[in-house]
């Protein structure tokens, strides 16, 4: 009998989401389980690291690894497991975009310690205990991987063949891919494993979108009584679904709740939120200055509405620290 | 690059022999009034800052705001928008469309710490060099009490950034 292919998960900066989705494969993952072999899987099965560094290099047919890269920890798995696979695929937003953790990128990274360590309602810690990289304790030395500044898609981290878009991918996109890899037919490197088109072409509630739409204001979905069958857009809600990758079959929308741009652009597009932010502003019905501002103003947070998903992945990745006029160059050390 | 063979007091007379700085500014000009009002500014032979890269587009509602991004993490350290007055675009709207997403855009590059004078939009017409002349000049000027952009580079020094 043949060899079976050899498979690999892993996690990075995620919340565990893009795992539940091969479980929500249901059924269907002892399909993929009888047809290939997992030889990594931290979350369900007990491998170790030492266990791929025993794999010969390019012997895994395919890692799935989701999850942003921020610490030290995780790019140098992003390195190993690179080294060990044919194929490496970015699996769900973090990896893909960035995602919620790419979010970090508009803070420093003290500012975040702080909050987290030390400001948070719930947190006791009266010495201002911070993580560092080492620490001793009863005449050992504790060592913690360190945190870069700043968050970073796997494709900045490392060479990527295919992206599977999603927060987390459905069933259905992974079942795709993984049918995809296991056809060998495989699409050109760099590809989303999923349509490349805006969620728009596919949303059910497509025949109520307008064709011309003007508002004078934008609302959140706990402002307004949702109807279930009109367009969100045209009820005012900021809808990412024309900035975004279909392909996951509208979930929140048929959950009556906007899309909030999780499957990152089309192919044609460089940069999600400044795309979505030219299509949203230009709804805007007034043509006087002051009136405009009053409209825009009903969307509190633009960087967190545009790019909830694909910070790290933008035009420009993260915010920028105070350019001060001394003439120093800014602090990336 | 400093010359690493150079001795202190050389090294300090090789910074201070640096130029100023002189702004990067990339301009979007509407093919139908603020492009030619460049170009009169140019038959007239009028003089104005020379830091402007112009990018002649039909009409300021063409201004993707990715081109505006797109510019900045290229290295401008401006960017400016020139479109026709309100009422006159050549093609009824299209201004207006520039307008509403320079307001949000503005906030947006607020929240990613890029400062307010950085990205501008002039309403200049076919027959106003003199107000194109001025709005070059001041432009520059306010871009250059602010500093070079310096926008974090990109992903190839990231090796270098030292985790903590």
């Amino acid at each position: 009998m043949a060899e079976k292919p050899k498979v690999a998960f892993y996690w990075c900066a995620s919340c565990g989401g893009c795992e539940e989705t091969v479980v929500d494969l249901a059924e269907a993952v002892l399909d993929i389980v009888a047809a290939v072999d997992i030889v990594f899987w931290p979350v369900a099965l007990d491998f170790k690291r030492k266990d791929v560094e025993a794999v010969a290099d390019g012997a895994i047919l395919a890692t799935f690894l989701n999850g942003a890269i921020r610490t030290t920890e995780q790019e140098e798995m992003a390195h190993l497991l690179r080294r060990k696979s044919k194929l490496l695929l970015a699996f769900g937003s973090c990896s893909h975009l960035g995602g919620i953790p790419g979010l970090a990128n508009l803070f420093d990274r003290e500012s975040i310690l702080e909050g987290v360590y030390c400001e948070s309602p719930s947190t006791v810690n009266a010495e201002g205990v911070l993580p560092s990289p080492r620490h001793k304790a009863d005449g050992h030395i504790v060592e913690l991987p360190g945190s870069y500044r700043t968050v970073r898609t796997l494709s900045q981290v490392v060479d990527v063949d295919y992206f599977v878009p999603g927060c987390p991918p459905t069933p259905r996109i992974l079942r795709t891919a993984v049918l995809t890899l296991l056809s060998g037919e495989l699409p050109p490197k760099g590809t989303v494993l999923a349509p490349d088109h805006a969620l728009c072409e596919e949303c059910p509630r497509r025949e109520s979108k307008p064709e011309n739409l003007s508002l004078s204001r934008f609302k959140r979905p706990h402002e307004v009584l949702i109807d279930e069958e009109k367009c969100l857009l045209a009820q005012g809600l900021l809808c990412m679904g024309p900035a975004t990758r279909g392909g996951c079959e509208a979930p929140c929308i048929q959950g009556n709740m906007p899309c909030t741009g999780c499957c990152g652009p089309t192919c044609r597009v460089r940069d999600q939120g400044a795309k979505i932010l030219s299509s949203v502003a230009s709804l805007v019905e007034s043509k006087e200055e002051p009136e405009i501002d009053l409209a825009l103003a009903t969307i509190p947070d633009p960087v967190g509405s545009f790019y909830r998903y694909s910070l790290p992945s933008s035009l420009l990745r993260r915010k920028q620290p105070h350019n001060d006029s001394s003439g120093e160059t800014p602090q990336v050390r | 690059m400093p010359d690493a063979n150079l001795n202190s007091s050389q090294a300090v007379a090789h910074v201070a022999e640096q130029p100023p700085f002189e702004p990067r500014i990339v301009a979007f000009f509407c093919n139908w009034c603020t492009y030619l009002a460049a170009d009169l500014a140019g038959t007239s032979r009028m003089k104005y800052a020379p830091n402007v890269r112009v990018v002649r587009v039909m009409c300021s509602g063409r201004v993707d705001p990715q081109f505006v991004l797109d510019a900045f993490a290229h290295g401008a350290d401006g960017v400016l928008i020139g479109g026709c007055h309100p009422g006159d675009c050549h093609y009824q709207e299209g201004n207006y469309k520039a307008l509403r997403r320079f307001r949000l855009l503005k906030r947006m590059l607020g929240q990613m710490g890029i400062e307010e004078a950085r990205l501008r939009l002039e309403w200049i017409s076919a027959s106003e060099a003199e107000r194109f002349r001025w709005v070059m000049n001041d432009m520059v000027e306010r871009v250059r009490i602010l500093g070079p952009l310096r926008l974090l580079p990109a992903k190839e020094v990231f090796p270098e950034e030292v985790a903590v």
